[in-house]
């Protein structure tokens, strides 16, 4: 078996590879970066154990290398994501994932009576404490950290 | 998106708060004007509020210019479903100005993103009301000469009270001293105790209404503290008194304390205040007029310069 799931990811000759995502948030990732619509090889693994995260999640994508401002979108829930693309079989790139100053339409405000949860509009957020990770909504100012917002 | 929309105080430096309050007291001077002969402002009332909606009809009516609106959500598109951005966008098509007010918080702010007609915020929801803001720093500024070193009071619903966290932040160029007075359910949040703390601001909390905090103010800003806002309805048995004003307690207050109340009041300050020349809440809610007519002419680019000239 873990020969077989090697050899799954020798083969990716080119493509993005995304590792050190926590294992809690590897869904939310794969909803964020829209892999579900992709029809290229995707090898999703998690629960795989880390040094750094002790389990953590992978993802794998071949052929496609996805602009830098889409990977930078994990940042807020993964933001020790590192991405490594792959050319002939080479990693030519990696690094870590970086938080925007704004994120756009893929968090739901936590206020019930944010109008962002009552137009059809996307959300827009503002980092305002990068250490804790905490995003203000630029709608209705109502604060939340990573951990405690939700993934529209 | 126009520069010249007010959806927050934030969104204004100080010079441009001076700048506003200067043309406030030339229009309680000068109260009509035909500098807006011509135009059309739309008072889009999602939510009613008659004092602020009056408020801002008289200021445009004053000032020579026409009034479209509606001060009731249910008698329009929006009741048959019709997005908040349709009905900006529609109504943008025929004034020059849009004043609204709204239950939703941010919908000022989204309005702003949907059409170049100027916004200005009447209110969203517990967000943002910046015109009572600016009436508040006009009646301050009024009543004691200057906006600057004071000492402000302010009582009563700390944690829910968008006019006194307005007021908070609009102070912070003034080197303000606040009291907060207010029971722990109703304490100011602590994000904004970190503003003061942030731009070095000083403050003290008390959760007793005292004569030496009455003493040392130079305003007193009351507010409603309301049932709704407990958990506990014991808790709100306990404190609903405490915070109240009586005409005794200013005895040995100072000459020029002014008691200030967005109204409207309930119990929080008695009627015995009213005669004492220290209560200022009726000519507050007068000056509302004054500085809306200073916001309407900074939306719409009028320079009052220009105007005083004529």
């Amino acid at each position: 078996m873990t020969g077989k799931k090697e050899l799954a990811v020798a083969a990716l000759q080119n493509g993005t590879v995304i590792d050190h995502i926590p294992s809690s948030v590897l869904f939310d990732a794969v909803k964020i970066l829209g892999i579900e619509k992709l029809d290229t090889h995707v090898t999703i693994g998690n629960n795989l154990n880390s040094k750094k995260l002790g389990k953590k999640g992978i993802i794998k994508v071949a052929d496609v290398e996805f602009p830098e401002a889409t990977l930078n979108r994990i940042a807020l829930i993964a933001p020790s994501a590192v991405v490594n693309i792959i050319r002939d079989f080479e990693v030519v790139e990696k690094h870590q994932v970086q938080l925007p100053d704004n994120i756009v339409g893929i968090v739901k405000c936590g206020n019930p009576k944010c109008i962002t949860n009552n137009e059809p509009m996307k959300t827009r957020f503002e980092v305002v404490d990068r250490e804790n990770v905490t995003i203000r909504c630029h709608y209705c100012g109502h604060s939340v950290t990573n951990k405690e917002a939700q993934i529209d | 998106m126009n520069s010249n929309s007010l959806v927050s105080i934030s969104d204004i430096s100080k010079e441009e708060i001076l700048r506003l309050l200067e043309n406030a007291r030339y229009f309680e001077e000068n109260p009509n004007h035909k500098i807006l002969d011509g135009k059309v402002v739309a008072t889009l009332f999602f939510e009613p509020s008659t004092r602020t909606r009056l408020s801002f009809e008289t200021a445009v009516n004053r000032l020579g210019g026409r009034v479209i609106g509606f001060s009731d959500a249910s008698t329009t598109s929006s009741s048959k479903g019709e997005t908040l951005k349709d009905t900006i966008k529609m109504v943008s098509n025929y004034v020059d100005l849009i004043v609204m007010r709204h239950y939703l918080e941010g919908a000022a702010r989204y309005a702003t993103e949907v059409t170049d007609t100027p916004i200005i915020n009447a209110g969203d929801g517990a967000h943002q009301h910046p015109t009572q803001t600016m009436l508040d720093l006009y009646s301050i500024y009024k009543t004691q000469g200057t906006l600057d070193n004071l000492t402000i009071t302010m009582v009563g619903d700390l944690k829910y009270g968008r006019t006194v966290h307005s007021l908070l932040m609009a102070m912070q160029y003034f080197n303000p001293t606040f009291n907060f007075v207010a029971c722990d359910e109703l304490k100011m949040p602590a994000e904004y105790k970190e503003f003061c703390d942030k731009k070095g601001i000083k403050y003290t909390e008390h959760k007793d209404f005292s004569q030496e905090v009455i003493n040392s103010s130079d305003i007193i800003y009351m507010t409603r503290v309301q049932r709704e806002r407990f958990t506990d309805i014991m808790e709100y048995e306990k404190v609903k008194n405490l915070y109240n004003l009586h005409n005794a307690m200013l005895d040995n207050s100072k000459d020029n304390l002014r008691i200030l109340h967005p109204l409207p009041r309930v119990t929080e300050i008695d009627q015995d205040v009213d005669d004492n020349p220290k209560a200022y809440y009726f000519q507050q809610a007068q000056n509302g007029l004054y500085a809306r007519q200073a916001i309407i002419c900074r939306a719409l680019n009028i320079d009052i310069k220009e105007v005083q000239k004529s």
